[in-house]
């Protein structure tokens, strides 16, 4: 064992440490699974919550964020979850199937399951699943993604989630929202695995209602995207509250396949929403944006790492951020390209438009190429609204407000349109209205 | 319509005086050149009567239709008929031109306090615009003025004229970057709207777009102050002959 000098826990950090004590036998899972429970939450002991010492967590202080730790949230009530889905409407009434994860556990009885069977698509149950021979293997980490004290806490403390299978050549004709529901207070931890087989697509909503209170929300997605396969996912964080929102995705590629994804967040006090993307198979496209608003004290992070493991893939990723009042905003994206991983073209860009003097926007994009024949490009900007544009759509009538809103919303838009998943496109310019609009 | 006295304004930043004491009055119906050398303070002046705050206006004062017209935001000049036509149309990327015609049409109507147009009528009246000027249903769906060329930003900014119906037109160099067919087609956009109710004020160095939107005056400004005022024939003279004349007489 580590025989460095113990850490003197926070508050937090011994909640936690006894949360894990408490709910240990609520926990379910394999002997392997409950072994790697353990390991998570020795990480916690022995290095506490991450930090801005920890290079990946330098801007995303959770270690000082969080002031003490929530217990685990209770099985949800399902009439309460009723209720909160039938206000939840997130996409304007587009068309899909549902998929209900609430307080951590799956919900059958209120996912469209008979629908998605139809449409060659399985939703079985994470928790069932843990205990199962093939356990362990849904809680594993990406390498580059080792060590990880966001991960490590979903680890110890998973509740459940959903393992969707996307059969092979199964092309979902409508997108599918994966909803999480905190129908009361507490911890709300979950994961789940996306499985979209050889030659299927599927088109991902990832949403959230209800309110978790003081419970901090750490969701895990885990994407396996198979040869020729298609997947685009569209990650919803809105609304406010003042416990940590912690999302991670893993996502790992095949040959010839096609991933999407976008990040949009507007509202929380703290969250961090972080990637680590694998290109696995030889000729295929990944495209990661981001849409990140945050104002007053909020703190909004876009992490991600991208591998490119393999030769001849392209990945795009586009970052667009809007602060206002004294939020914080993060960026910290890598591309790495490994040695024989030739013909990579990846290209990644940062934009941050500032509304106040008090913002502040860390911008980290780097790239790390040990391949000699590919093609890679970064950038970062920083700006305020430019005043020759303003004056452009004032001298044309439109009231200043009014124009800076519009501003604001052509900035964000370039990201949704690059995004170019049509289905969405309306629901998430909404949502910056919203954003806009103070709701 | 446009009662322009004595009027004086600099730069905001360092507070270099541009224009020295204008005086212009423009009527209904009529359509005033104003010409003169780079630097004489052309743009500045079309500026000033936008609203830009990059500038002050120190002295003098500008009525529209009676109303001190330096005490109104840009956006309520707007509303209340004025329009400049820029010399260079900014790119705004992100907003549909198409949208932004309807936002900015919507926008002087209410603030006038006029309902708002139905889809079938604002659609009518932009493809009747666009039509003439020649703006195609593909420029109309890109974003404003985004990847547009020189001829087609200033299509483009005709239309919004067309489109906004404004009492006072400031057209600031509109021919500058325009071909011989450009030039036509912006022309006979500008000509259609000539009306009884309706005042212009052509900005231009060359006498070349006046052979196209003849002028009822013609003003030479230098170095911030009008000079000179005759008919379209001083145009004429000033192609000749240069501007060295009046540079020196203002000097």
């Amino acid at each position: 064992m580590n025989a460095s000098v113990p850490i003197k826990h926070t508050q937090a950090e011994s909640d936690l440490i006894g949360r894990f004590d408490t709910a240990r036998g609520a926990l379910t899972g394999s002997v392997a699974v409950t072994a790697l429970r353990e390991a998570a939450v020795s990480q916690i002991r022995d290095k506490g919550l991450p930090h801005r010492r920890v290079e990946e967590y330098k801007y995303t202080d959770l270690r000082a964020f969080m002031k003490a730790a929530a217990p685990m949230a209770a099985a949800a009530d399902e009439a309460t979850v009723r209720t909160l889905l039938d206000s939840h409407d997130a996409f304007d009434g587009l068309e899909r199937y549902r998929i209900v994860v609430a307080n951590g556990a799956f919900l059958p009885g209120l996912s469209d399951i008979e629908a998605l069977a139809g449409e060659g698509v399985s939703v079985a149950s994470l928790t069932e699943e843990l205990a199962g021979p093939h356990g362990a293997q849904l809680l594993a980490s990406p390498k580059s993604a080792a060590n990880d004290g966001v991960l490590a806490l979903n680890t110890a403390f998973v509740q459940g989630g959903v393992v969707v299978t996307v059969k092979e050549g199964a092309e979902v004709s409508r997108p599918v929202e994966l909803i999480h529901v905190a129908a009361s207070a507490g911890a709300q931890i979950s994961r789940n695995r996306i499985v979209v087989a050889k030659g299927a697509k599927l088109s991902l909503l990832e949403t959230f209602a209800g309110d978790s209170g003081d419970g901090e929300i750490n969701t895990v997605f885990d994407y396996d995207v198979a040869d020729s396969a298609s997947l685009a996912t569209t990650r919803l964080i809105v609304g406010q509250s003042h416990a940590a929102r912690l999302f991670t995705s893993i996502t790992t590629i095949g040959a010839k396949a096609e991933f999407k994804s976008l990040g949009f967040i507007a509202g929380p006090r703290f969250t961090r929403n972080q990637q680590f993307v694998n290109f696995a198979g030889e000729n295929s496209n990944a495209g990661i944006y981001g849409v990140t608003m945050a104002r007053d004290e909020d703190l909004a992070d876009q992490t991600l790492i991208v591998d490119h493991a393999v030769p001849n893939c392209n990945s795009r990723e586009f970052f667009k951020t809007v602060l206002d009042g004294r939020a914080k905003g993060v960026y910290q994206g890598r591309i790495n390209v490994a040695p024989h991983a030739q013909k990579t073209d990846g290209e990644m860009m940062t934009q941050a438009l500032l509304l106040s003097e008090e913002a502040e926007m860390a911008n980290k994009p780097e790239l790390e190429i040990f391949a000699d024949d590919v093609i890679c490009a970064h950038g970062a900007t920083s700006g305020q609204i430019d005043e020759d544009l303003l004056f452009y759509l004032r001298a044309r009538g439109i009231p200043e407000d009014e124009a800076r809103t519009l501003l604001v919303l052509a900035f964000l838009a370039e990201a949704i349109e690059e995004y170019g998943e049509d289905d969405v496109t309306e629901g998430l310019e909404a949502r910056v209205r919203d954003w806009l609009t103070g709701h | 319509m446009l009662e322009i006295k004595n009027l004086h304004a600099r730069i905001a930043e360092d507070h270099t005086e541009i224009l020295h004491g204008v005086d212009l009055t423009v009527n209904a119906g009529e359509v005033h050149a104003i010409m003169g050398p780079n630097g004489s303070g052309k743009s500045t002046l079309s500026y000033v009567l936008a609203g830009k705050d990059d500038y002050e206006v120190t002295e003098g004062e500008v009525l529209f239709n009676g109303r001190n017209m330096l005490d109104m935001s840009p956006d309520e000049r707007a509303a209340a008929g004025m329009f400049l036509a820029f010399q260079y149309p900014i790119e705004i990327p992100g907003v549909a031109t198409m949208e932004f015609l309807k936002t900015a049409m919507n926008a002087q109507r209410k603030a006038r306090g006029e309902p708002q147009l139905s889809i079938p009528d604002f659609m009518k009246r932009v493809k009747e615009a666009a039509g003439f000027l020649n703006v195609s249903m593909d420029m109309l769906k890109r974003p404003l003025n985004v990847g547009f060329s020189g001829g087609e930003k200033k299509r483009a900014e005709i239309l919004q004229m067309s489109l906004l119906e404004p009492k006072l037109c400031v057209l600031d160099e509109t021919d500058s970057g325009l071909d011989i067919d450009a030039l036509r087609i912006v022309s006979d956009g500008v000509n259609k709207l000539r009306g009884p109710d309706r005042a212009m004020v052509v900005i231009t160095h060359y006498q070349r777009l006046l052979d196209h939107i003849v002028p009822d005056v013609v003003h030479v400004l230098s170095k911030g102050r009008i000079v000179k005022t005759g008919d379209k024939d001083l145009a004429l003279e000033l192609e000749k002959n240069g501007y060295a004349d009046y540079v020196d007489a203002a000097a």
